[in-house]
């Protein structure tokens, strides 16, 4: 199972260990660090790097790698799912999971990295269980206690983790209940130059925030469930009730958390919500290109589309850019040859339009590569994917909840290779 | 690599304040206030030291102060100090004794947590001393009423096991754990069965998990209750049972189903690969089979929307499931496709499988693609890219043209590496295809003077050469070559040899300076062996048989199969059963990497209905079964010689990889690996152990080629095999539903086969035939799969003989001898069991030098010794050596005493087990004594019976 873990800054420096089992030398990481110095790119760091006597499964995660140490055969994506969790928890004890978060905290963390694993077995993980073992620092809680001397650690047996429904605890109770659900879509798509769809699918997740007193039994039922091709549920959710009826039953747990993430396949998939018109050239034998983009909103069912920000990565010989947008503000950046524009609402009565010119390097040779525009949007009130929900009961407690439910569509469309060239 | 913590400022209310920095007389001032009166003061002390601790700083001189504040009532700093003790205890064991009382009571307080943490904390004190007291708490804490402490004290069992495995043995906790798999609470289950597999990992031979149908319900059941970490233990658990027949294993797949929808992607491939598993008993015509497959797909594509980091080991598991199971997600082509902001190991996982889904229906969008990727940026997709380009080309015959013109478009952009990459798999096209493309081979010409990687060098060499008459200026070219041939790679080398020779061979006249030339560099200049043997070897051709030559050179060239780096069938299949472990990121069997490979046993998908169902139906095995191609790719000696010669470039040939292997190295150590294969060595055998069938395989056609050629027959010869037994019915024609199968063992030349006689004695055709064998005590195994290439029609009959390997797994079977084989056609799986003689186990190299025999006889004990009577034996004793000879069993010594012969034989066996034996011959006497000196006395009696067997016949 999971012997050690380290944490390490992209620096390079290793900021934390911690070992279930016997202690493993800091400097089995240097295989780590050779690895990371091969990827150049933190990103590409290969997940699974083996050593002579351990292998190393790692996470990169807001900017620090999660690097465990396992020495017997343990299925890797336990371990990641794992270290996931571990950032998750810090995310969710100290509001950010950074170095300085987890340095600030370093004794919490300690003590969670000990709740969460023993002897390399994951032991508590569901927030709701180590927030009863651990109490989360606070402001507040942190002068209390220096001044009254009491401790963050409670004292009480996590009820939740002898339970049949470990995600909740016992005796939660509320003035105010309230139930939200928030559909988050996100489309990604691939689109050729010529406009047409390569690939596309929705990504989609139910966020909840429940704060309901006692242990509510919910049930909440979509008009349309059979759009979904595939889900992945929290393990409140009876698996049996969706098989046979399509209805999400469940005890939730208390706080945020996801209910279920689905997937809805190009098949079912409604249009495309904005296309994007474009004219990317580049001279022969001069130093310069032009580039006229304009993006505009497709069918969305009266709702705007809001938050556009393009990206695109241009070619490597592109030293700057020249352009005038019509809408918003562009950067360029000459060393990561990005161009961001942030466009932010389309109005389809002036669509956002930037054009101007492309300066290269001289002397350097036609630039092939075909830019790749990426188009982030946002649309609310709206599931891009048509799911709607159809209806929330509640059983087991006799309280009324306040029941809300919102949409967002999030879009991430790769067109790929707008520039129209021929080779020569 | 040190990373001092700075300089903190201490004006936040957090942590960080026990990060400033060492000062002097720090530990001391951390003393001081560890035996400081207030609590508070005590508590904050506690805790820089555990900072300090964190971060690597040695706090241990601390010891005894710290242990010092374990006896309170404040459950935090009790944790803090635990904390401590864990780090420590191991540099401090006589310390560590202090804290052992304050354990023992925490382990009867009132309060369960307080109980859990105890015994939990005890465990993880790895000092011997320490684990003497831990094992009353530690089985009180097993029987507890509270599940929490039960479960906290299940993973104990599996620490204490780590530290004292046979304290844990003697305590009887094994057993205790074994019943809490039966435990009323899951968790408490799901922890047991997850130290029981951590335990059973270093301990291979005991049946720890073992399960029966009633265990599995009890599995199942805790399965829906547990947390996520507890399912995966328990399905982990369940992919090692072996259900009993195919509704059993229908049931286990319709209770592990719902899992697949589990927001933990570890579950989901736990399930998976249980699923995996177990469909493999499923038959075919099931509905539920359809509908498994169908279920399989959504949860694997929904893998590919995690992060990067899932997403790379899924893909390498959906590598293998696509080759297991293509159709499981071949409409999925789509979700393959490599997004721009994807980490370049995703990337070129996902270009790998988007290959093997290749199909006529989604071609063009893949070439497409992949079109597009030869134009990125980073430089090892672009090359993977347009290797992959080839690959399609050779996969969809009906994509060739179409990817040879893209692949030119691409050499069109003369950037560098392109270039190079496109002209290696250009030459596998033109393997593939032979008389189709050559038209492209002037623009490849116009690239030459770009490549300067050896593979390309190489491949542009082998297609000068292979095509010397229809380029007009091919001796140019391969002059301009031969200018720095020292300074060439050693496969350019051996490919410009080659085609320089083939020029000569086609283009007699004009070449003959250039061939002198470079057959003098290779054998008088180079001082590589594999050139300089490669280059005697065409001088000899030459020199005395040009005709010879011609044939041997130029020979047909066996087409190249699709599928290029399938995984071998067995290994696949051992493969699947490993899914979401590290052998299946690494593609390897455990065996192969984990650290001293102690507790790894052989997983196959075995013994069930529809075996071997991958490498025998073409719907399942894309290339449609390799086996079937193996005679059109070696068909006679001279193309294998011919292919030996000429295929040197590592080049996909298809085929069981046992026959390729060395065919693709053979040319390169044509001397060095083909001739130890004779001499039974090691030499380029793919499959692990030396004594396996696959030298044989090869190395028989080759010894008479190479003998024929070098003269070198002496010694490879006289290897005749050991005694072979008539044919006896093994399963009669009214047990099997018509088939009869008689048959025999044999052992020629260091490989062991079945021959057997299959009779179809029914009135219906039987095809579609497999075999596997059951565990045994000596881990034969097919080493190919059963291959009846034409239907068996009524009242035929077919005479195979089945390769064997002793690589197999491995378990005692009573009698020893004994052989449990299932056999599978269309109709039906049969079972028979059959008794080998043990002698086709004995080693070609079982003579023990004479002192070393003594002193073994010397050294195993007396006890040991066994005496038989060979009755009724006539022989003298010269006879009796040389018949005995023949079955690997060697005369180390003869002596005369008294007027009786005694021979003093030794014989090995494929497991390393040596036998000594002294037979005494007396000439009056037609009884023979045999005594046989063993460290496995079990094995005596069946050597005893092979004696019996060899001298009688």
């Amino acid at each position: 199972m999971i012997h050690s873990l380290f944490l390490i800054n992209c620096s390079g420096d290793i900021f934390l260990e911690k070992h279930w089992k016997s202690v493993v030398s800091q400097s089995v990481c240097d295989y780590f660090f050779e690895a990371q110095e091969k990827a150049i790119d933190v990103e590409n760091v290969p997940p699974v790097i083996s050593t002579p006597h351990h292998y190393l499964i790692s996470i990169y995660r807001d900017k620090i790698f999660f690097v465990s140490v396992i020495q017997t055969e343990v299925p890797p994506l336990f371990v990641i799912e794992f270290l996931h969790r571990v950032a998750d928890t810090f995310q969710d004890y100290f509001g950010e999971c950074s170095e300085t978060a987890i340095k600030d905290n370093v004794v919490i963390v300690y003590e969670l990295l000990e709740e969460m694993l023993d002897n390399g077995f994951p032991l508590a993980t569901e927030s709701n269980i180590l927030k009863e073992l651990i109490k989360p620092p606070t402001i507040l809680r942190s002068v209390v206690n220096s001044i009254t001397g009491s401790s963050n650690v409670g004292d009480t047996l996590p009820t939740g983790q002898l339970s049949n429904i470990p995600w909740r605890r016992a005796g939660v109770k509320y003035t105010n209940n309230e139930a939200y659900f928030d559909v988050i879509e996100e489309i990604d798509a691939i689109i050729d130059k010529s406009g047409s769809t390569v690939f596309a699918e929705i990504q989609g997740v139910i966020d909840s925030c429940i704060k309901l007193s006692g242990m509510p039994d919910l049930s909440l039922s979509f008009m349309n469930p059979r759009l979904l091709d595939d889900v992945s549920f929290h393990p409140c959710i009876r698996f049996k009730r969706w098989e046979s009826e399509r209805v999400l039953s469940f005890i939730p747990p208390d706080g945020n958390f996801r209910l279920i993430s689905y997937r809805v396949s190009s098949q079912n998939l409604v249009a495309i919500p904005v296309y994007v018109k474009h004219m990317i050239s580049f001279k022969e034998n001069t130093s310069s290109g032009r580039f006229d983009v304009t993006i505009g909103p497709k069918q969305n069912m009266g709702k705007t589309v809001e938050g556009v920000v393009m990206t695109v990565h241009m070619p490597k010989a592109v030293l700057n850019m020249n352009l005038t947008a019509t809408q918003g503000s562009y950067t360029f950046d000459p060393v990561t040859k990005v161009l961001t524009w942030d466009v932010g609402k389309i109005t389809p009565q002036k669509l956002p339009n930037l054009k101007g010119i492309v300066n290269l390097q001289s002397g350097a040779p036609k630039p092939e590569e075909n830019p790749s525009l990426n188009i982030q949007f946002k649309i609310q009130q709206l599931a891009i994917s048509g799911l709607k929900v159809n209806r929330l009961d509640m059983y087991g407690e006799k309280y009324k909840p306040f029941k809300g439910s919102s949409f967002v569509s999030d879009g991430e469309q790769e067109p790929k290779s707008l520039s129209s060239q021929n080779f020569t | 690599m040190r990373r001092g913590p700075c300089c903190w400022l201490e004006t936040t209310m957090t942590d960080s304040k026990y990060f400033t920095t060492t000062k002097k007389g720090e530990i001391f001032e951390l003393k001081a206030e560890l035996n400081s009166d207030k609590k508070e003061k005590k508590k904050e002390a506690v805790k820089k030291v555990i900072a300090s601790m964190t971060v690597g700083k040695d706090v241990s001189a601390l010891f005894p102060d710290v242990v010092n504040c374990m006896q309170t009532d404040n459950l935090e700093l009790k944790k803090l100090v635990y904390l401590y003790l864990m780090n420590y205890a191991k540099s401090q064991p006589d310390m560590a004794i202090m804290a052992v009382n304050t354990f023992v009571k925490d382990c009867e307080d009132p309060n369960p947590l307080i109980r859990a943490l105890a015994v939990r904390t005890m465990g993880c004190i790895r000092v011997d001393k320490i684990t003497e007291y831990l094992c009353e708490p530690l089985r009180k804490c097993l029987k507890d009423e509270d599940p929490y402490v039960r479960k906290t004290a299940a993973v104990c069992v599996a620490k204490l096991h780590d530290i004292n495995a046979q304290l844990v043995e003697d305590q009887g906790f094994l057993d205790t754990l074994k019943d809490l798999i039966s435990d009323s609470n899951p968790m408490v289950v799901a922890n047991a069965v997850a130290a029981l597999s951590e335990i059973a990992e270093s301990h291979p031979s005991s049946n720890l998990l073992d399960l029966n149908p009633q265990s599995i319900n009890k599995l199942l059941t805790a399965l829906n209750e547990c947390t996520e970490w507890g399912q995966i233990f328990i399905l982990d658990c369940l992919a090692n049972y072996m259900p009993k027949d195919d509704r059993e294993a229908q049931s286990i797949c319709e209770r592990v189903t719902p899992r697949l929808s589990h927001a933990n992607s570890a579950v989901v491939l736990s399930a998976v690969k249980v699923l995996m598993k177990f469909m493999e008993m499923l038959s075919k015509d099931l509905d539920y089979y359809g509908t498994l497959l169908k279920k399989l797909a959504p949860p694997l594509v929904t893998l590919l929307s995690a992060e990067p980091e899932l997403q790379y080991v899924a893909l390498r598991n959906i590598n293998l499931i696509v080759q297991k199971r293509p159709e499981i997600l071949k409409h999925e082509m789509k979700v393959f496709f490599v997004k721009y902001n994807d980490p370049i190991y995703v990337k070129l996982e996902k270009l790998d499988i988007m290959i093997r889904l290749a199909s006529q229906a989604n071609i063009a969008q893949v070439l497409a693609e992949l079109k597009e990727y030869a134009t990125e940026v980073d430089v090892d997709f672009v090359r993977k890219a347009v290797r992959a380009i080839g690959r399609c080309a050779i996969k969809v015959e009906q994509s060739a043209e179409r990817c040879v013109s893209t692949l030119l478009d691409l050499i069109q952009t003369k950037v560098n590496y392109v270039v190079q990459e496109a002209i290696v798999v250009i030459k596998d096209i033109f393997r593939k295809y032979p008389n189709k493309y050559e038209s492209v081979i002037a623009t490849l010409c116009e690239n030459l003077d770009s490549l300067d990687e050896p593979e390309a060098r190489a491949a542009m060499i082998w297609i000068v050469g292979e095509y010397a008459e229809r380029i007009d200026n091919a001796d140019e070219l391969l002059e301009s070559f031969l200018e720095g041939f020292h300074d060439e790679s050693t496969q350019v080398q051996l490919q410009l040899l080659t085609a320089i020779v083939k020029l000569f061979l086609k283009k007699p006249t004009e070449t003959q300076e250039l061939v002198q030339q470079v057959l003098s560099l290779a054998t008088q200049d180079s001082d590589n062996p594999d050139l300089r043997d490669r280059g005697y070897i065409y001088w000899r051709l030459l020199s005395t048989d040009p005709v010879a030559a011609k044939e041997v050179v130029l020979a047909e060239k066996p087409l190249i199969s699709e599928e290029t780096d399938l995984i071998e069938p067995t290994l696949l299949d051992e493969l699947i059963c490993y899914i979401g472990t590290l052998a299946s990121v690494y593609h390897k069997p455990p065996s192969a990497f984990v650290e001293g490979s102690r507790g790894v046993t052989h997983k196959s998908l075995l013994p069930r209905t529809g075996s071997n169902e991958s490498v025998e139906s073409p719907d399942t095995a894309p290339s449609g079964g390799p086996a079937a191609d193996q005679p059109s790719v070696i068909p006679t000696q001279g193309d294998l010689l011919g292919d030996l010669l000429n295929l040197d470039l590592g080049p996909p040939v298809s085929g069981p990889p046992m026959a390729t292997a060395p065919v693709q190295m053979g040319a390169v150590d044509l001397l060095g690996g083909g001739l130890d294969i004779l001499m039974g060595g090691t030499g380029g055998s793919f499959t692990p152990a030396p004594n396996t069938a696959a030298p044989t395989n090869v190395g028989a056609p080759l010894g008479t080629g190479l003998g024929d050629l070098f003269d070198l027959t002496g010694g490879v010869g006289t290897l005749s095999g050991s005694y072979v037994a008539p044919k006896t019915v093994w399963l009669p024609a009214m047990k099997a539903k018509g088939l009869e199968i008689s048959g025999t063992f044999s052992r020629q030349v260091g490989s062991i086969s079945m021959d057997l006689v299959l009779t179809n004695k029914a009135l219906q055709v039987m095809s579609d035939f497999a075999i596997q064998f059951n565990r045994n005590s000596f881990g034969l195994a097919p080493a190919a799969p059963l291959q009846v290439h034409a239907p068996l029609a009524p009242n035929q009959s077919v005479e195979i003989s089945l390769p064997l390997n002793t690589v197999g797994s491995v378990m005692k079977m009573d009698p020893l001898n004994n052989l449990q084989v299932a056999v599978k056609n269309n109709i039906d799986v049969f079972y028979f069991s059959t008794l080998y003689p043990l002698h086709i186990l004995f080693v070609e190299d079982g003579k023990m030098e004479r002192q070393m025999f003594l002193a073994t006889w010397k050294d195993i004990p007396n006890e040991n010794e066994t005496q038989f009577q060979i009755k009724d034996c006539s022989l003298n004793a010269d006879a009796v050596s040389s018949k005995l000879q023949g079955s690997n069993i060697f005369t180390v010594a003869k002596r005369n005493v008294e007027g009786q012969d005694m021979l003093y034989q030794s014989l090995k066996l494929t497991n390393g087990i040596w036998v000594l034996a002294e037979l005494r011959i007396q000439p009056s006497n037609p009884n023979l004594t045999l005594s046989l000196k063993c460290r496995a006395p079990e094995v005596s009696q069946y050597i005893y019976q092979a004696y019996e067997t060899i001298l009688k016949n």
